[in-house]
């Protein structure tokens, strides 16, 4: 019992010491500080003490004359966040909390995606904005972040959105006509810019005509065009088939100029088809 | 049993100790982490394996940032953040260690919300109710703790087997 009763007292005296070394008083600084802001903190007493601004983002230690003020320079607590302040002078500890704000916007992070696609297709295109201010903190105001795609001579969509928590979003329409779009975010004068390839869809009505060159057919088809009227980019690829006795021969051609051709063997009776991607055209019957 | 006053008073202490131990001990079994339903998040659908992965990579990310500022190691960032976060988080870590000084993270509660799935799915933002107490120490001596409640907002993004953290920043109270 006597044992117990000592451990009891050391550790009774041992808490109290505790209370008395956590004892702190309130330090006196603003409870929100813009980002870069020159800083001064009032301290009482005399003798010598450091001030400790300890934060995830920054972690900054300043020596200080008790009784004089304590000063962070402009730029020096820069990082947004939420801080602790701590001034620990020979007797007494005295601390504060406080937030950094973010500055006014300085930057944009806009990310438009897909970069190509094909042209008329409903809410084809997104664009994010992340927005940040000069010392790169996300500004948390609500923020009005313009969106503008434009067609390169043509018609311009516009969307004004209010960031929340920071970041804007909006998804638009491609548009009818191919071509490159511009795609700009914007915010006062912060402007990102990015291009959007506008391509083509599916072909539409394929369509080939034949005639004979010697012992062979030349078969050739219309120029291709998706249902937008826009012409289907070269390169791409159309596959004639010919069909003759349970035989069959494939060719596969690229567009160019807008149109496919090749020569295929002029088989009386056969049957030759053309396709591009899931497209299929018209078929002929060859007669000699 | 007839006890002087600084004889009980040292017993209550102690008898305070304990209680105050044991609700810890209670604290640090229970789960402190609550992760509100977030099942439309913007323009994105968050699937369940998505949201639970989101979280796991984020309370990671916390456990990583308290090694790396109680061990003045900024290396340990590198698992869990990218970005904005990592160099901020580094550039603090490295001063940390020419000052001499080190700084203690005691996790406590998350109280976290999704609030944003980008359409391209490549980012996804959450706010986060974190309590942690802060513990300062100039060389190896420790000076002060102080409890942190505050809203943090995160932004986290794909990497090849992993969420990691892109921004990290509390929101003002």
């Amino acid at each position: 019992m006597r044992i117990s009763l000592r451990f009891a007292t050391l550790w009774g005296l041992a808490a109290m010491a505790t209370c008395a070394i956590a004892q702190t008083m309130p330090l006196d600084l603003p409870k929100s500080i813009e980002a870069g802001s020159a800083v001064s903190v009032a301290t009482s007493g005399n003798g010598k003490a450091v001030l400790y601004i300890v934060g995830i983002g920054q972690v900054l230690r300043h020596d200080v004359q008790l009784g004089e003020k304590a000063a962070l320079a402009p730029g020096e607590l820069h990082n947004a966040g939420h801080y602790g302040a701590f001034l620990v002078g020979p007797s007494s500890t005295q601390t504060a909390e406080f937030d950094v704000t973010a500055q006014q916007p300085s930057s944009l992070s806009f990310l438009a995606k897909p970069s190509r696609l094909p042209v008329d297709l409903h809410e084809g295109i997104s664009g994010v904005v992340y927005v940040f201010d000069a010392f790169r903190n996300l500004v948390l105001s609500p923020t009005q972040v313009s969106f503008e795609l434009s067609e390169i001579g043509g018609a311009t969509q516009t969307r004004v959105v209010t960031t929340q928590n920071g970041v804007a979003w909006l998804r638009l329409d491609s548009a009818p006509k191919a071509g490159a779009a511009q795609f700009l975010a914007r915010v006062g004068a912060v402007t990102e810019k990015r291009i959007v390839q506008q391509v083509s869809g599916e072909p539409c009505n394929l369509r080939m005509s034949a005639r004979r060159s010697g012992t062979r057919v030349e078969v050739e088809t219309e120029p291709l065009r998706d249902c937008k009227g826009n012409a289907v980019p070269d390169g791409t690829i159309v596959t004639f088939i010919e069909r003759n006795n349970g035989s069959e021969s494939t060719v596969d051609v690229p567009l160019k100029r807008g149109v496919a051709r090749t020569d295929l063997p002029a088989n009386d009776g056969a049957t030759i088809s053309v396709a591009t991607g899931v497209v299929m055209g018209n078929e002929i019957r060859w007669r000699q | 049993m007839n006890l002087t006053w600084p004889i009980r008073f040292t017993t209550f202490l102690l008898v305070i100790g304990l209680m105050a131990g044991t609700l810890a001990v209670s604290a640090d079994e229970q789960s402190a982490v609550t992760v509100a339903n977030a099942d439309s998040v913007g323009p994105r659908t968050l699937e369940p394996q998505t949201r639970t992965a989101v979280v796991r990579d984020y309370l990671a990310a916390w456990q990583s940032l308290n090694r790396a500022s109680d061990e003045n190691n900024a290396a340990l960032l590198d698992a869990d953040f990218t970005g904005i976060a990592k160099e901020k988080l580094s550039d603090t870590i490295d001063h940390q260690q020419k000052l001499g000084v080190r700084t203690r993270y005691q996790d406590g509660k998350h109280n976290i919300k999704l609030v944003f799935y980008s359409p391209e799915g490549l980012s996804i933002e959450l706010l986060d109710m974190a309590e942690y107490d802060v513990q300062i120490l100039d060389h190896d001596k420790p000076l002060a703790t102080q409890h942190i409640r505050a809203q943090y907002l995160a932004v986290l993004t794909p990497t090849e087997v992993r969420w990691k953290v892109r921004i990290l920043q509390s929101t003002p109270q």
